[in-house]
């Protein structure tokens, strides 16, 4: 690196969760043409993400040595995808969808009823770091709305808010 | 009328999703008599079958197969499973319940274009498709139907991967998906070229999404006059649509691709909660111009649908009832333009954020008559000046609810509030159990 960096060098992240970085990314880059490794960013950073808990720059860097680009590449694909976060979040990410099909079911709503009760704004975490609660576009469920998703992992769908609720309420 | 399904007959039954069933269904059956065809035969009953894109722009996809240049190699295919396009959820069900039938698809079509590698791009937020899918990929591979040799037998290697998105409605948009399939930001490309000539990673690459791959199998076992039958016009076969918003059964539906709107809303799922009204339909997920209740009565085919002035677009049909405010729900999508371009083009940029700011101005009751005049301006100067749709995709819907709805955009400005308060997004919010798979017809 030629730039010493603010936050985050590669060097500080953990020795051990580097190398399961590097086992999981070598099984995804198997599946692009060997000249063109560059195409696992989009895994690399999920992958970085899901070990290390956030994409910070030492993570952006990380994907890029690894991926031969340049770690402004990394930073540009990171702040571009909603589902990337350069900031750490709470344990849980609660997201729900608020657009049309959504909203005429009760989506919205949910969304206010969940602002209040967890005492957040769009996009807040709540003190105890428990959960970060956030508005998104559709997901793909608008026949089964309204919907969530959870920890980007898992869909509800049908959701009103006795069950989010119950789901908030059991999220530790 | 016959009661050809030809996505949706697996929906629902036990382990639909295995090999092991799909095959059991006659699965892999129309690759094998493929492999026995010319390459170019396939393609010519694919031209014959009518069958239009099912992404949105509706485009003739044995047309665009033919637009690969001849010595150019290698080549690739790209599935579109990004369904991002509000309103739309029909991709997931069929990656969810008969991944290998868009399988069996994707294998014959690179078999006749001459294709060895296929990804399928899929949104990130359907974790759980995405790893149905792969799953289905590795039995396939398993059982050595795709791999070195097609089916076992020819010699044809083939790979099919997953590719995951990270969240980004535009990369649903077949330029801004292969730039982030080669691992970058998704940033539409200058068209021309297009990417059946340079596509991913320079080469020749075919895009098509999944249900119009899905269907594919059905053409080459049935021929594609069969397929042609089934619709009207120049549009073949059936089509999947997701109903959603104030119907009693909401749910995709499997309809000869000329049905009727309002019998798909009134009688197949089953008219509106409380017995109310249709005020308005978004036809074709939220880029489609909206329709008012009274011009519903329409063929669903894609240039039906032209000519009544909309778009039958993904097939995501969006139904409002008479007690829902159109201003909050145009102020909603307005929104997701916004956020959702990619801020390349000054015209879609700016365009988006300021249609957004006047609606919900509107919407809060502190619009203007001439705020709504403006509204229509700027959606007229959107339009055709940027790199791709989604700069047409943002300005249709602003121009057909004002042009539908002026005096409901009006009334806002008259008594300064909006006119439904509380109840802006309807009467009743209740989520209705869903209908999902196959519905006789
Ligand atoms: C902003 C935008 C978003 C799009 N999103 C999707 C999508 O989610 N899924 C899809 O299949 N096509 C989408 N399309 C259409 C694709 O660009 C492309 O036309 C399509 O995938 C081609 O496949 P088809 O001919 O089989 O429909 C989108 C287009 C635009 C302009
Ligand atoms: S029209 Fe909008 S989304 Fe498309 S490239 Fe231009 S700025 Fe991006
Ligand atoms: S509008 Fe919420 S899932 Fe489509």
């Amino acid at each position: 690196m030629t730039n010493p960096a603010p936050v985050g060098a590669v060097e500080e992240l953990p020795r051990d969760k580097v190398e399961r970085f590097g086992r999981e990314l070598d099984a995804v880059v198997k599946r692009y043409p060997p000249d063109r490794k560059a195409a696992a960013m989009l895994p690399a950073l999920r992958i970085g993400q899901e070990i290390f808990g956030y994409c910070s720059p030492a993570v952006q860097k990380l994907a890029a040595e690894r991926l031969g680009v340049s770690p402004a590449r990394a930073e540009e694909v990171a702040t571009f995808y909603v589902m990337f976060h350069t900031r750490p979040l709470g344990r849980h990410l609660v997201e729900i969808c608020t657009n049309v099909s959504c909203c005429l079911t009760g989506g919205e709503r949910i969304f206010e009823h969940l602002k209040a009760k967890l005492g957040v704004e769009n996009g807040g975490t709540t003190p105890d770091g428990r959960i970060t609660l956030r508005e998104v576009e559709c997901l793909g469920s608008c026949g089964t709305a309204p919907a969530m998703l959870l920890d980007e992992r898992e869909m509800i769908e049908r959701i009103d808010v006795r069950k989010v609720d119950e789901i908030v309420g059991g999220l530790k | 009328m016959s009661e050809t399904l030809i996505l949706t007959a697996r929906w629902g039954k036990p382990n639909s999703a295995a090999l092991e069933t799909y095959r059991q269904d006659g699965g892999y059956q129309a690759l094998d008599k493929a492999l026995g065809m010319d390459p170019a035969a396939i393609v010519e009953e694919v031209k014959k079958s009518n069958l239009r894109g099912r992404g949105g722009a509706g485009f003739a996809t044995g047309l665009k197969w033919t637009f690969l240049p001849k010595d150019v190699r290698p080549r690739y295919l790209t599935i579109n499973a990004d369904e991002s396009e509000p309103g739309t959820f029909k991709d997931r069900y069929i990656i969810e319940h008969d991944p290998h039938q868009l399988i069996e698809g994707i294998a014959i079509t690179c078999w006749a274009l001459d294709i060895h590698l296929c990804y399928v791009y899929i949104r990130g937020e359907f974790p759980r498709q995405a790893r149905i899918l792969e799953e289905a990929i590795e039995e396939a591979r398993a059982a050595g139907v795709i791999g070195k040799r097609l089916l076992g037998k020819k010699d044809f290697d083939l790979d099919v991967h997953v590719h995951r998105g990270a969240g980004a409605y535009i990369c649903g948009e077949e330029s801004a998906l292969l730039e982030s399939l080669e691992g970058k930001k998704g940033y539409p490309r200058l068209k021309p070229p297009f990417p059946a000539v340079v596509g991913l990673w320079g080469k020749p690459t075919i895009i098509n999404n999944v249900e119009t791959i899905a269907n594919v199998p059905w053409i080459v076992a049935n021929g594609g006059e069969a397929f042609a039958a089934l619709g009207s016009g120049k549009t073949g076969g059936t089509r999947l649509f997701g109903v959603s918003g104030h119907v009693n059964r909401p749910g995709v539906y499997e309809k000869p691709a000329a049905y009727n709107l309002k019998r798909l809303i009134m009688e197949d799922c089953g008219g509106i909660p409380g017995g109310r009204k249709v005020k308005a339909v978004i036809p074709g997920g939220s880029s489609s111009p909206v329709l008012r209740g009274d011009e519903i009565d329409i063929s669903l085919e894609v240039d039906a649908v032209k000519a009544a002035g909309s778009m039958s677009g993904s097939g995501g049909v969006i139904v409002f009832d008479d007690s829902t405010c159109m201003v909050r729900a145009l102020a909603r999508i307005a929104k997701f333009y916004a956020e959702e371009s990619c801020g390349q083009c000054t015209p879609c940029r700016e365009g988006t954020s300021w249609m957004e700011g006047i609606v919900e101005k509107i919407e809060h009751g502190h619009g203007t008559a001439a705020d709504v005049d403006k509204l229509e301006q700027l959606a007229g100067n959107i339009g055709g000046n940027t790199i791709c749709a989604l700069g047409d995709a943002a300005a249709m819907p602003v121009q057909s609810f004002v042009k539908k709805f002026r005096d409901e955009f009006l009334r806002h400005t008259v008594e300064r509030r909006c006119p439904f308060g509380e109840t802006g997004w309807g009467l009743d919010q209740t989520s209705r159990p869903a209908l999902v798979g196959a519905v006789r017809y």
